[in-house]
């Protein structure tokens, strides 16, 4: 009896393994294994090379560029959107008239392709004729080409991300906040609490579990996200915009260099592993999955 | 309750409103640039024009509606098979006892994380040796057992009675009776919020697609409009503000249309 409901969990798990191993756990495997040898070039085969690869990395300064964008990158865009999700979710979460258009307004970029918005964006930040560069030219200010110059065009991407994330994070928030207990808020009013004290006593606590899971979903998309990038500056000017998955694309399918490629690629996956790992056990006494 | 004051209402209204306009405006900048003539693209003036020229150019200039087809082809590949395959993994983690189940399951967990977007150039090996690069198919495969939709739909089968269970086995129904009879119907919610997920996760997907792709025939409409917008040919900033919310409009139309459902969807998909 018992033996028969093992047969038929394994039959009903193997289609999904077979793809799952075949295109996740495999090319994982895969990739770190590849890392250790050297990209085959015409006639010169692949050799065992250790860690050259990675000692390649230390070498590399598009490399080293790259790890300080993505650190600058998620600096910037996981807290800012996280904060901002927040502030959107307790806006939207009392209802008044024309709270639907707002929290249309903050959601709609959430659906729009990350590609087509980085057109939009662009656009924004033209030089000369964009919509930016004219409030500039209205106040007297020079010209700027935001996307276009090293000094800036990391953070004009970065506020795409900002901007598109935030209204999806927004979400969980509101669902989180839905979960708040209408009697708590009536005994802090009796208490005479003030809406700050309220917030950050009981409200911030209760969605703590939401914050987490929020905050491992930015550290992803912070070295996930990089469609814009192709866009709007292609890492450049000058790698100013480097990000590390964007520097794996060029690395593995502009130069061909598909071990060097899977030794970046397990840096990130390195990176990712420890966040989430991290997570683990962070949030193993406040997160309960049901 | 906590009482608002005037001045409180008044401060959340126009942080608020402040807020959700400086949001909308890159849309709004777009449909402008879209709907008037090029010579209006940055020029803000009420009496402008109305046209559609815009988008009949750029429908012109480039395969959309072969674009399209491949997207839409693209998404309903991907979700149905990601319905059938997860549905099936998820009621065998919900359900059964069996060995293994926990590794198994920890497995499944592993992909939340380590997702095939990023591993690039193994996947491109792997379908070039199975003969895929650039055919839909191939920038599907790797998604279709996904790891957040058998995490899900688990999540809601455990929380079907296990009652109904032995009501529908004494019946004598059998195991795959019972899923397709109790646990799918009562599943849906949870299917229809993944799909939504799903739906708007492939169709926006870029980066995979534009590495495996190469022609015509294939390409989503991501990319299409990646290329379509890139080409230094002189097209105006009005035709490709065009093309962008061709290409954004389904989801935006059923977005609009199904505000509510969508952004509760979204939220279920959300809570685990």
């Amino acid at each position: 009896m018992i033996k028969r409901d093992w047969i038929y969990a394994w039959a009903l798990l193997l289609p999904a393994f077979v793809f799952l191993i075949t295109f996740t756990h495999l090319p994982a495997v895969q990739t770190l294994l590849n890392s250790f040898w050297t990209t085959p070039k015409g006639r010169r085969a692949s050799v065992f090379t250790g860690l050259g690869n990675y000692e390649q990395m230390l070498s590399d300064p598009v490399f080293i560029k790259a790890m300080v964008n993505s650190a600058i990158y998620a600096a910037i865009t996981i807290p800012t959107s996280i904060a901002l999700a927040l502030i959107m979710a307790l806006l939207v979460h009392r209802s008044f008239r024309g709270v639907g258009l707002l929290r249309m307004s903050f959601f709609t970029p959430t659906v729009l392709p990350l590609i087509a918005v980085a057109n939009i964006w662009l656009f924004f930040y033209a030089p000369g004729f964009g919509l930016i560069d004219q409030i500039r030219l209205f106040f007297g200010l020079p010209s700027a080409n935001y996307a276009g110059q090293p000094d800036t065009a990391l953070y004009s991407v970065a506020a795409v991300t900002i901007w598109k994330e935030a209204g999806f994070f927004m979400i969980f928030f509101l669902a989180a906040l839905q979960t708040v207990p209408e009697t708590l808020r009536e005994a802090a009013a009796i208490e005479g609490c003030s809406r700050w004290t309220f917030f950050r006593r009981v409200t911030l606590p209760l969605i703590m579990p939401t914050t987490l899971f929020v905050s491992v979903n930015a550290v992803i998309n912070a070295f996930r996200l990089v469609d814009h990038v192709f866009v709007m500056t292609k890492g450049g000017p000058d790698n100013a915009s480097m990000l590390l998955l964007y520097y794996i694309y060029e690395t593995g399918f502009r130069f061909w260099d598909t071990a060097y490629a899977a030794a970046l690629t397990v840096v990130l996956i390195a990176i990712i592993g420890i966040v989430g790992i991290g997570q683990f056990f962070l949030a193993d006494k406040r997160v309960h999955y049901k | 309750m906590i009482q608002d004051t005037p001045l409180d209402r008044f401060l959340i209204r126009s942080a608020g409103t402040l807020l959700g306009l400086l949001w909308i405006v890159p849309l709004a900048y777009a449909v402008w640039a879209a709907i008037h003539p090029p010579a209006f693209e940055a020029r803000f003036d009420v009496t402008a024009p109305l046209t559609l020229e815009n988008f009949i150019s750029a429908w012109d200039q480039a395969p959309f509606a072969r674009y399209f087809l491949n997207s839409i082809l693209l998404v309903g590949v991907i979700l149905s098979a990601q319905l059938i395959l997860c549905t099936l993994a998820a009621f065998a983690f919900a359900r059964l006892e069996f060995p293994g189940k926990s590794i198994l399951f920890a497995l499944i967990l592993m992909q939340l994380l380590v997702m095939p977007d990023i591993l690039l150039v193994e996947n491109y090996r792997t379908m070039r040796s199975l003969g895929l690069v650039d055919t839909i198919l191939a920038i599907g495969l790797p998604y279709f057992a996904s790891g957040f939709a058998i995490f899900l739909l688990r999540q809601t089968f455990m929380t079907i009675p296990k009652e109904l269970d032995e009501a529908a086995r004494i019946e004598g129904c059998s195991l795959l009776g019972l899923l397709w009879r109790v646990y799918v119907p009562l599943g849906k919610p949870a299917m229809l919020a993944f799909g939504l997920v799903s739906v708007s996760h492939h169709w926006n997907n870029f980066l995979w697609p534009l590495i495996i792709t190469n022609s015509v025939e294939t390409r989503p409409l991501t990319v299409g409009l990646s290329i379509f917008a890139t080409t230094d040919s002189g097209t105006s900033w009005a035709v490709i503000n065009a093309a962008t919310l061709m290409t954004s409009a389904p989801l935006l139309l059923g977005f609009f249309l199904f505000q509510r459902q969508f952004v509760q969807r979204f939220m279920r998909a959300g809570i685990k």
